[in-house]
């Protein structure tokens, strides 16, 4: 091992689809998931004589992610031509941003470790996105064009990223901000989110920076942290062995877990940026800014810090549950029929969760409602349903997305506090164990168990355990 | 003699009287088209079952008994880089030998709206780039005046058509002088708008920051109506202007007493032929005659224009040719190697020698390193250009000059020099770079050849341009001289 200290630099560009119902200049779908080639036009095809007209809704949300990020925005915003073939750009140029971007010199904060940290963002801007190619090998390859024109902003972090983990909550903290702007999905694995990393390393000390690398391909936040991890060590074995870091770009390969050269630095594009001629520039008037501004909602550094002062969840839960608008959206929509927040959120930091790990599913994919849950916590309050009870309802609810009182109406689930009943019962499970009054009044504390689990197994768990023990106790000490 | 001599008005009258129907004169057309076009070589398609089919739709419109607009029937042409759906465009190129768009470009869509009829798609420099039209990679057009001569560039096919009376009217476009020039040449009218009054969606773009479609006829009445048809806002256009189009016929008064002229020492000095400025100078003492004042102005920057507009044009092009790749459209090479060789064998094959030199013109003038010196020096060009031009106008109302230094040059005199070739466009160029608009009239002869008088206006003051050459033309007769073919 060495004994040099290494530090890392990183820093991210990402891109972010922004969920306009048509393509930035055009007015074809942008919807995911469609037949290829099918969400097409002479102009996002780039048909010899068409001409781009900009979407007034992507220039917003742009501003509006720009705004969110904390971002100066520009007065006056222009498009560039970037030039380059590739059979996905069908005009083989990208219309994007380079001189004028819509937005400069923003932050986030991220929390790593229990510390909070500074990332500065460089820029944003507004661009088209490019087509999708498959390659088949035995039919060639195969481009699909309706992703082609559909708008992005990429944003670009200052390299004050200093660990493949601060990356990866920087990621996070990103999609959460454009959750909360509902500017985009945000889904990495539908490719709403995607995230490039340069990363260099240099010893502990040193202010010049490292020779880069230019991280590609990671397509998921574990991609991310787990790509930047294994380019960490890669660099570091190379300086310990006196060797250089090449400037390169990198693919991140998920399933072999390592990181492969693309291309160097010498087969670079000089991409020949000028205006497009075709566009006239954006004027961002001061107006425009502040209806922007006042439209953006609460953001989660906002959500948490209320979460734990309003209703004194634990600092991780408040982060867990922010870090995914639909869960801080299901969070305050439970406590509309409940009071009980700290229930509510471990039900959300369980079961949830649990229950979304397991099944891949996001939760918009899940039937459930802040109602259903918000009620659940209030049936358990009440005694109407034990907390044995409610997991099962719970997982009902997840399946069906009914709310539980009818759950338990249908399914006869309501506890049984009804104390003849239970006695009933009590009566006929110390008639039919002898044995285990006998171990009870014999010293052995640990026949009881089994009784209440014999009373319980007979009411099919609906009786109410406290009665249950209350009430075998009375008749065994008699 | 063919029907078009009647002109518009007549034409209009003889239709709604009944005495003529469109399909006589759309077979009128062809039928000239038939006889003269293997001289002249202005059409590059001639869609005849279309155009019958359409003057038949139109005679029974007629039958119908309402009043058409004055370009209802009128056969027209429409350059080759117009897309027209369904209809062949190839923009003179062979990597668009085989090319049908699937769509229409809004001006020809407001030509169907005015009735007229398409006959086919005229010949031009392979996508807009030359001034003689030997650049188209089919065939050059010739001179209907003298077939050994060129007929100029890059409309050249519009500009002959017109002349040698194959079709009524044309659509031409103009970057640099490409309608100007070649209406010089031919001895017709041809205008170029103001940048951003007439759509340019589904023009096949050259220099997108330039291009310009404006008409090319016989008389500036007819200039006036077609444009008329064609001027307006496109939401499809961010480029163009949203500005209320006037009524230009209106402004043909034939009044042009007070008028203010401006003549620029610098497009009568050396380097224009004695007998063009001959020409230019007895036009210019006709419009004083007819009440207008004129005094010689400078505009200074002039001698940039060329060389800045070889920077722009050429830069902006080399990114607007990247689509054509061998991809989706056009002509691939067969069997490439790999993505890289589909690439280069589809281009190599595909373009002719003027659109490589500029591609890689402007491919250089665009790379790292090179970008602040060569276009962004360029684009501060231009902007010292038009401020020569807002000046002038400060005080003038229009500025006249001759449209070219020469009159139409004999076919290959000039295709080993492509620098002695750009200086034809010498006295175009800075008007579109400064984006105003400029009209060519016929103002006499050199020789039997046709010479151009260029007007040149203020932006968006095509009236005025329009009603300056309208009463020159009232007042001589060159625009009646025909060329025998």
């Amino acid at each position: 091992m060495s004994t040099v200290q290494y530090e890392t630099v990183i820093g991210l560009e990402v891109h972010v689809e922004l969920h306009t119902k048509t393509k930035i200049f055009c007015g074809c779908s942008t919807e995911f998931g469609a037949p290829p080639n099918t969400h097409t036009c002479p102009v996002c095809l780039g048909h010899p004589g068409v001409l781009p007209v900009l979407n007034r809704q992507a220039v917003e949300y742009a501003i509006k992610a720009a705004t969110a990020l904390n971002c100066q925005i520009a007065d006056i915003s222009h498009f560039d031509r970037k030039n380059y073939f590739y059979p996905d750009s069908p005009k083989a140029y990208q219309i994007s941003q380079a001189a004028r971007p819509i937005g400069e010199h923003g932050w986030i904060d991220i929390e790593v470790g229990g510390r909070t940290k500074r990332i500065g963002i460089t820029r944003l801007h507004l661009e088209e996105d490019a087509g999708k190619l498959t390659h088949t090998g035995a039919f060639g390859s195969l481009v699909d064009f309706n992703r082609v024109g559909t708008p992005l902003v990429e944003i670009v972090s200052e390299p004050e990223i200093s660990s493949p983990e601060e990356a990866r909550a920087y990621l996070e903290k990103m999609r959460a901000i454009m959750q909360y702007c509902e500017v985009s999905d945000v889904k990495m694995e539908e490719g709403s989110l995607r995230c490039d990393a340069n990363i260099s390393i240099r010893p502990q000390g040193q202010q010049e920076l490292g020779t880069r690398a230019e991280l590609k391909n990671m397509n998921s936040f574990r991609g991310v942290q787990r790509g930047l991890e294994y380019e960490e060590i890669r660099q570091a074995e190379i300086l310990d062995e006196g060797g250089k870091v090449v400037q390169e770009t990198r693919r991140w390969d998920e399933a072999k877990g390592l990181t492969v050269s693309m291309r160097g630095k010498e087969e670079a594009h000089d991409y020949r940026y000028f205006p497009d001629p075709d566009l006239v520039a954006v004027e961002i008037g001061e107006d425009w800014k502040a209806a922007i501004l006042s439209s953006i909602p609460e953001l989660p550094d906002a959500r948490r810090a209320r979460y734990s002062a309003d209703y004194g969840l634990p600092a991780y839960d408040a982060q867990v549950i922010t870090s995914s608008k639909p869960l801080a959206d299901l969070f305050e929509e439970s406590l509309k029929f409940t009071d009980d927040a700290k229930s509510v959120s471990n039900w959300i930091m369980g079961d949830l969760l649990g229950h979304l790990n397991t099944s891949g599913l996001e939760l918009n994919a899940v039937p459930l409602t802040g109602q259903g849950l918000g009620e659940l916590v209030g049936l358990i309050g009440k005694g109407t349903v034990s907390n044995k009870i409610a997991k099962t309802v719970f997982k009902e609810m997840l399946q069906s997305g009914k709310l539980p009182q009818q759950i338990v109406e249908e399914q006869g689930l309501v506890q049984i506090s009804d104390e003849g009943a239970i006695k009933a019962i009590v009566l006929e499970v110390v008639a039919a164990n002898p044995q285990s009054v006998e171990d009870f009044k014999a010293g052995k504390d640990k026949a009881i168990g089994f009784l209440v689990g014999q009373v319980m197994k007979q009411s099919k768990g609906k009786a109410n355990p406290g009665l249950v023990n209350k009430l075998l106790m009375e008749l065994l000490k008699n | 003699m063919t029907l078009f001599d009647l002109g518009l008005r007549e034409i209009h009258n003889r239709l709604h009287a009944g005495e003529l129907s469109v399909t006589e004169l759309v077979k009128d057309s062809l039928q000239k088209v038939e006889e003269r076009d293997g001289k002249v070589k202005a059409f590059l398609t001639v869609d005849e079952e279309g155009a019958l089919a359409s003057a038949a739709r139109l005679d029974g419109k007629l039958a119908a008994g309402e009043e058409r607009g004055l370009l209802f029937g009128l056969p027209a042409g429409i350059k080759d880089n117009i897309v027209t759906e369904g209809l062949r465009t190839t923009c003179a190129s062979q990597f668009l030998r085989n090319f049908d768009p699937v769509y229409d470009a809004t001006v020809v869509r407001k030509l169907r709206a005015a009735d007229s009829v398409t006959i086919g798609k005229l010949n031009m420099d392979e996508f807009a780039m030359g001034g003689s039209n030997e650049n188209s990679s089919f065939y050059p057009v010739r001179n209907p005046w003298n077939t050994d001569r060129v007929p100029g560039g890059s409309s050249g096919g519009s500009a002959a058509a017109v002349a040698a009376g194959e079709v009524y009217f044309t659509l031409g476009s103009d970057t640099g002088g490409s309608i100007r020039q070649p209406a010089s040449y031919c001895g017709v009218v041809g205008l170029k708008p103001t940048y951003g009054l007439v759509s340019r969606f589904g023009l096949v773009a050259f220099a997108s920051s330039l291009d310009q479609i404006g008409p090319v006829t016989r008389t500036v009445e007819d200039s006036a109506y077609v444009l008329q048809a064609i001027a307006g806002h496109d939401d499809r256009d961010s480029t163009s202007a949203n500005v209320d189009v006037p009524d230009y016929i209106s402004a043909l008064t034939g009044d042009i007493k007070g008028l203010r002229i401006a003549v620029p020492k610098e497009y009568m000095g050396e380097g224009v032929d004695p007998k063009v400025k001959e020409s230019v100078m007895a036009a210019i003492r006709q419009l004083e005659s007819l009440g207008a004042t004129w005094e010689e102005v400078s505009l200074p920057h002039t001698e940039y224009a060329l060389a800045a507009y070889y920077l722009l044009s050429s830069s902006e092009a080399s990114s607007n040719l990247a689509r054509f790749d061998g991809v989706r459209y056009g002509v691939r090479a067969e069997n490439p190697e790999n993505l890289l060789d589909l690439y280069l064998k589809s281009r190599s094959e595909g373009f002719g020698d003027e659109v490589k030199r500029r591609i890689m013109l402007g491919t250089y003038a665009l790379s790292s390193g090179y970008y602040d010196a060569y276009y962004l020096k360029a684009q501060k060009v231009r902007t010292l250009i038009k401020q020569d031009f807002d000046q002038v106008f400060e005080k003038f109302d229009v500025i006249v000059g001759p449209t070219a230094p020469t009159t139409a040059f004999a076919i290959g005199s000039q295709t080993d020099d492509p620098l002695t070739m750009y200086l034809n466009d010498i006295l175009t160029i800075p008007v579109s770079l400064a984006g105003v608009p400029a009209i060519s009239i016929p103002c006499g002869f050199e020789d039997d050849m046709p010479v151009g008088l260029q007007i040149i206006g203020k932006p968006f003051d095509e009236q005025t341009v329009l009603r300056v050459s309208h009463a020159f033309e009232q007042h001589t007769d060159h625009h009646k001289r025909r060329p025998q073919i």
